[in-house]
């Protein structure tokens, strides 16, 4: 029952990979993001922090589309990439990677703006009286506090996109080896009578990878916490 | 002169301002609580810019509305002390006494860390977190951390009144030998008349 097949870890390597390089890549963009709306005033910020959450309220299918308007062949965005870089999204596992970071990103920034807000700026203060510049304050005190938020965002970030399904499937289709990501998979296979071994072996290792991730995500906010206790869940 | 400092800031529906200059040895700031001494403290120290005035320690501008200077926080070199120790939290005792001694330049240290501990009596902490200090011990290792960024003057806020009795005589004691044997020019900020009247040469009033 338990013999996974060379498919079924065709499926598991392509989910790791898509979530893991569209975690990677959103991580600074979260970041920023995260930075902005914990610490500068503007105007316009509520539509900014409206724009970062509207996938998490969204239809996914609503924001697979839009991206599929935005990316596909011919979107502005698509064309952009494509002439600049080369890079293509359609039926690829580009195009995954892509769907699962706009999916995570309001996570991600959630719990990485929440972090950033809880460092205590008077200690940024007290680091400047002590002669470091606002760079070096940033790095020595506000990115070490707060990085098991960081961490947690990351995380929260990735199993989210392990799990990814509505804009994944609605942008590129299901496509073995490109875009068949475990839940893909699972919902491929539930349409196959008689594989319901499948389905079953395919959703133990989704929890075990979900589980794994906020495991390893506590471990590594424990040890980044320095006998401050810090959590991630 | 030590300290020249004549401010004003505007804050909320509130105008703080000083005005005053004084000699060395240990000058307090006194009044009571929300008159806006901590305020003072910040402007001193960079941390809040006030809407115009000029701001001297030991002949050196370090602020000055009318010919447009504001000296960066960080060049400014104030070993400040908080009212709440204000120790970072994911250093250890060691690397926070010696966060500032770091930044320094080797010209503008006068002290190094096994003076400060010495001076503190602090040695058996080097090793702890922050997290597991008492208020008394979280103060002598902000006064320690303070000294050795290699400060020209010492800005301090209300440093006894987080403490019990006991350690506020304690740390008192250290406050008057950084002021006899040191000889740097301490800015202290106190609502509390005794001490006061025990430390300070000189007493400015604020909002009294």
């Amino acid at each position: 029952m338990f013999a996974i097949s060379g498919e079924e870890w065709e499926v598991i390597s392509l989910s790791l990979k898509v979530s893991g390089v569209a975690i990677g890549l959103t991580l600074p963009i979260a970041f920023a993001l995260a930075w902005i709306l914990a610490r500068v005033r503007f105007p316009g910020k509520v539509l900014l922090d409206a724009l970062v959450h509207l996938p998490l309220v969204l239809p996914p299918v609503v924001t697979g589309w839009l991206l599929l308007l935005a990316f596909g062949n011919n979107g502005p965005a698509g064309r952009w990439l494509a002439e600049w870089f080369g890079i293509t999204f359609m039926f690829r596992w580009t195009g995954a990677a892509l769907a699962a970071a706009v999916m995570a990103l309001p996570l991600m920034v959630r719990a990485m703006r929440i972090s950033i807000e809880a460092v205590d700026r008077r200690l940024e203060d007290a680091a400047r009286t002590l002669g470091a510049s606002p760079t070096r304050t940033f790095f020595s005190i506000t990115l070490p506090l707060a990085i098991p938020g960081l961490l947690a965002g990351a995380v929260l970030g990735f199993a989210r996109s392990i799990g990814e399904f509505g804009a994944t499937i609605t942008f590129v289709s299901n496509i073995p080896g490109e875009t068949r990501t475990l839940p893909l998979a699972i919902y491929g296979a539930l349409q196959v009578p008689g594989s319901e071994a499948v389905v079953t072996r395919l959703s133990i290792i989704a929890v075990a990878l979900s589980l794994l991730a906020l495991v390893a995500s506590e471990l590594l906010a424990r040890r980044a916490g320095h006998g401050r206790g810090g959590h991630v869940i | 002169m030590s300290f020249e400092i004549a401010v004003e800031r505007r804050l909320g529906d509130a105008i703080i301002c000083a005005d005053f200059t004084s000699g060395a040895g240990l000058t307090a700031l006194f009044g009571p609580s929300g008159a806006g001494k901590t305020s003072i403290l910040n402007m001193v120290a960079g941390l809040l810019r006030p809407d115009r005035g000029r701001i001297a320690i030991g002949g050196e501008l370090l602020f000055d509305s009318a010919a447009g200077i504001a000296m960066p926080v960080e060049a400014r070199r104030a070993g400040y002390v908080f009212q709440d120790g204000r120790l970072f939290l994911h250093k250890r005792v060691r690397d926070n006494l010696l966060y500032g001694w770091n930044r320094a330049l080797p010209a503008n240290r006068w002290m190094n860390l096994d003076d400060a501990v010495a001076f503190l009596g602090i040695g058996h902490l080097l090793d702890r977190w922050p997290r597991t200090l008492s208020g008394g011990e979280a103060q002598r290792v902000a006064i320690g951390r303070a000294l050795l960024s290699g400060p020209r003057f010492l800005l301090m806020d209300e440093p006894l009144s987080s403490l019990d009795a006991a350690r506020r005589e304690e740390i008192m004691g250290v406050i008057e030998r950084l002021r006899d044997e040191l000889a740097l020019p301490i800015l202290y900020v106190s609502h509390d008349r005794s001490e006061v009247e025990r430390l300070a040469g000189q007493v400015v009033p604020v909002g009294l």
